[in-house]
């Protein structure tokens, strides 16, 4: 479990990990759909920022209890369009393995349009609520809580506001030439805990909600904890 | 006593009010003015009541001030209060003049020495034409204007337009503005006696004041009495779900004084046909303990509206871990998760259903009262509340 310490005494980082957690004030576009074509067209042209607040920050606004899709799009498209094949389709897309935003938009493009190919007329809402594209201004705050050693890092993480583990897990991931999650660059640089960096690294929090990708966390800190004694 | 911030630690998500102690650091001795037309009597001046004291704890320098208007004034604004929200309503070149001529002097009359003015509503609006140089100044809509009539809404939007940023409730209440529009739900306070803990026998001596007896589940709407509440649909679902599963109906409300009041009240009687288990209360706005009580006593809460603004009713059931049936209408169904928290229905019939689907599975009715719960925790309390408006005025004043 231990790799190469890169700096501080034994166990301790020389430059602490201060948790910062997060605020979203959201911003309504003032743009709209009624339909999948309108979607569509919505998702063509809206600002990266939000095909973000759609996909990547439906897990700060869902950290404990989400709904049955993990982002607007597909919940829109399966519970007010009611056409729950492409809610499904849009469901299963993965940002944590789609990469950048942009290429995001590409993928919710495509099957937008495969699906208008493949259906005979232009689903449409009947009584459901119209899409409404938005996006958000994320305010980071510190939270107070610094660790130096993996103790301490996980016991902060066990009582840090959910939106820390949202900033330096996912937010952290679409921040620039950022390659992989806060978490893991300071486990590996500041404890020189190499592998479980890579582990931690390796967390999808696109597969759980917050409050289970930072229960998968503690328990890979403890597991590197008890590796260490 | 004062309600202090460290209160809602037991309440709120854990660490939130931490976050916001930390957030308002950067707010710290910045003038914030809210301005509204009430001092008692309404949602926004609760609010108000109940944000003011907390912004300053945190050290944010806030003010809130009040409107003063004749009858006139109240009329134009009672106007444009039914016409912003979709409904039929007129009103004459002269009463324009007067609610200007009356912003006029409360302009006169106020001070706007502030970083940050906030005004709530329409009533104040034309106000921002004796802005000062510096501040910013936010329009805080608390109205279902998604389909406001035109007449009303052109004559607020060249006042709107002045504005720096707009706030609505719902994603579907934005308007075309020239202006950034903020999302911002409204909240409750777990703390206020509509919300608080009760002892059983608070809610045992409650619903024996308001003669409702618990031997059996107690299907609960209580919301004022209001054809867009659907009341007579309620009564009807109810009776569809008593054929098979034996329940009270408790329709707790405030009637209006009115023609259409009665009218709908006189409905409600005949729908209900003397069933001695379906109980029309009516009570005063003031009876929050036996709203809080009824809430807590019910099996199932059900805000079954046609329209609706917000409906912070269904947040407060679900914040006293209710499974909530609600009508497909304004934000409830931002507040319901279909399936987790709650159900949304369409019909009468759906209702039905779904009152029937609760009654015969109460693990799953447990189980979604509690995911209520905690959705309306981390959703619609007033520290989020609180919060969100401190990210507003840390990002306008940038």
């Amino acid at each position: 479990m231990r790799g190469t310490r890169l700096s501080g005494k034994d166990g301790e980082a020389k430059h602490p990990f201060q948790f910062m957690a997060c605020w979203e004030l959201r911003e309504m576009l003032g743009r709209r759909a009624a339909d999948v074509q309108e979607l569509l067209d919505g998702l063509e042209e809206v600002p990266l920022d939000s095909i973000y607040f759609h996909t990547h920050s439906y897990f700060l606004r869902h950290p404990y209890i989400a709904g049955p899709y993990p982002n607007d799009f597909a919940n829109w498209a399966a519970i007010q369009l009611r056409d729950r094949v492409l809610g499904e389709r849009l469901a299963v897309i993965d940002p944590f393995e789609v990469g950048d935003l942009e290429a995001l938009r590409n993928e919710l493009v495509t099957i937008l349009d495969d699906h208008l190919s493949h259906v005979g007329s232009v689903p449409r809402i009947v009584y459901g609520e119209l899409f409404f594209f938005m996006q958000s201004r994320i305010l980071a705050v510190p939270a107070g809580i610094r660790a130096r050693t993996l103790t301490e890092f996980r016991e902060g993480l066990e009582r840090v506001d959910s939106s820390a583990v949202y900033f330096h897990v996912l937010a952290a991931l679409t921040r620039k030439g950022k390659r992989r999650n806060d978490f893991a660059s300071w486990i590996e640089d500041g404890l020189g805990l190499k592998e479980l960096a890579g582990r931690v690294a390796a967390i999808n929090p696109y597969a759980t909600s917050l409050e289970g990708a930072r229960k998968h966390l503690v328990e890979l800190c403890e597991s590197g904890e008890q590796a260490a004694r | 006593m004062a309600v202090t911030l460290d209160d809602y630690r037991t309440v709120s998500p854990p660490g939130s009010v931490d976050i916001l102690r930390r957030m308002a650091e950067k707010l710290r001795s910045r003038r914030v003015l809210r301005i509204n037309a009430n001092r008692t009597g309404t949602g926004v001046a609760e609010m108000l009541e109940r944000h003011t004291p907390l912004l300053q704890e945190l050290g944010v320098d806030a003010r809130w001030e009040v409107m003063q208007g004749g009858e006139g004034f109240q009329a134009t604004c009672d106007a444009l209060y039914n016409m912003l929200q979709g409904e039929e309503d007129r009103f004459s070149d002269e009463m324009l003049q007067q609610f200007i001529a009356t912003n006029r002097e409360n302009a006169q009359r106020l001070s706007f020495d502030a970083d940050v003015v906030v005004i709530h509503d329409h009533q104040p609006v034309p106000l921002i034409d004796v802005r000062p140089q510096e501040g910013k100044w936010v329009w805080r809509c608390h109205l279902d204007i998604a389909r406001p009539q035109r007449k009303a809404w052109a004559m607020l939007r060249q006042f709107l337009v002045k504005y720096d940023a707009a706030v609505f409730s719902l994603p579907k209440f934005a308007q075309r503005l020239p202006i950034p529009q903020f999302l911002i739900y409204p909240s409750i306070d777990p703390l206020s006696d509509k919300n608080r803990e009760l002892s059983e026998r608070e809610i045992g001596q409650a619903l024996d004041r308001l003669g409702v007896p618990r031997d059996k589940p107690i299907l609960l709407q209580a919301s004022r009495f209001h054809r867009f509440k659907d009341p007579v649909g309620v009564i009807e679902a109810y009776r569809i779900a008593k054929k098979q599963n034996d329940c009270r109906l408790v329709l707790a409300g405030t009637p209006t004084s009115d023609e259409e009041g009665r009218k709908l009240l006189a409905e409600m009687e005949e729908a209900a046909a003397n069933d001695p288990e379906v109980h029309i209360l009516r009570l005063p706005e003031t009876a929050d303990i036996e709203i809080n009580a009824l809430q807590r006593a019910a099996t199932i809460v059900i805000q079954k509206s046609t329209r609706e603004g917000f409906g912070l009713m269904v947040a407060e059931a679900m914040w006293k871990g209710k499974p909530v049936i609600g009508g497909f209408a304004g934000g409830i169904t931002a507040q319901l998760i279909y399936e987790v928290t709650g159900y949304t229905v369409n019909s009468v019939e759906g209702c039905a259903y779904r009152i029937r689907t609760l009654l015969n599975n109460p693990e799953l009715a447990a189980k979604m009262g509690k995911d209520a719960r905690e959705f309306a925790r981390w959703h619609f309390l007033i520290t989020r509340n609180l919060g969100d408006y401190l990210a507003l005025l840390t990002t306008l004043l940038r």
